[in-house]
């Protein structure tokens, strides 16, 4: 019973509307480098899950509104970022490093050991 | 009946279009400097008796490198924001962080004090703000 109302509580987290930060995803020889900007959001506030193949980076806009402010106009009218993705196979998720700083977030998800290019020496006989 | 275009154009194209006139109908305010989403920083604006809040989106931007005016009842917010470069043999799958110098301009009402400016950047977003003038201040008045 309680089990089915926390699914339907993340079920609901997962329907609210959120912003799609933007990203830059780069490839290298040993792993990827995601950057997302998530301007507002406090390290607190960060979110990052990784559940089998899927990475989840969510956050909370907090700003600092004086009381009784009226907003005229508005580019950022939703409170939290959310951006999902599917990992492939050779990315080795337990190896995800992430920073955060001004806004920014930086992971690299290395690929696993023996996904990583290997050099075929070929031999002459 | 069905509608033909005269030059068939790509799909997405034509999805850009749309997405763009909806936006036309939804943004009510048809400003000369064309308010454009998708700016950067993204910018929300609001107000209280007191003061003007200005919300700056920089993302990932040094301090040093922003330079905030006002100028003759315009706000101008400028800077740089500077992207790590891309090593050697690696390839970008997804490309949509703003690089490079930006400058956006808002106008500003007009009982602003610019000698009362509050600037802080916090992160990622710059907080601008600016007090109104006294006299423009709702009062209370006592009845004797």
């Amino acid at each position: 019973m309680s089990e089915n109302v926390t699914t339907k509580q993340a079920e609901a987290a997962r329907q609210e509307a959120a912003m799609l930060p933007p990203v830059d995803v780069i490839e290298d020889a040993a792993g990827i480098t995601l950057f997302a900007d998530l301007p507002g959001v406090t390290r607190e506030r960060l979110n990052l899950h990784v559940d089998a193949d899927t990475l989840t980076i969510e956050g909370q806009v907090l700003l600092d509104v004086p009381d009784g402010m009226e907003a005229s106009h508005a580019e950022v009218s939703l409170p939290r970022y959310r951006r999902v993705f599917t990992l492939s196979k050779e990315l080795d998720p337990d190896k995800v490093e992430a920073q955060f700083d001004r806004g920014v977030l930086k992971l690299r998800i290395p690929k696993a050991e023996h996904a990583q290019p290997r050099k075929v020496e070929i031999k002459v006989a | 009946m069905m509608y033909r275009s005269v030059f068939p154009r790509d799909v997405f194209a034509e999805l850009d279009r749309l997405q763009r006139e909806i936006q036309q109908a939804v943004d009510y305010s048809p400003s000369i400097r064309g308010i454009g989403r998708g700016g950067f920083p993204a910018m929300n604006i609001g107000g209280t008796a007191k003061s003007v809040e200005i919300f700056a989106f920089a993302p990932g931007v040094d301090p040093a490198s922003l330079d905030v005016q006002i100028e003759k009842g315009v706000l101008t917010v400028a800077g740089e924001r500077k992207v790590d470069p891309v090593p050697d043999k690696a390839s970008i799958h997804i490309d949509e962080r703003f690089a490079g110098r930006f400058r956006r301009v808002v106008s500003l009402p007009e009982d602003v004090d610019a000698n009362n400016v509050h600037a802080k950047y916090r992160d990622g977003v710059l907080h601008i703000s600016i007090a109104r003038k006294e006299a423009s201040q709702p009062r209370r008045i006592a009845v004797q």
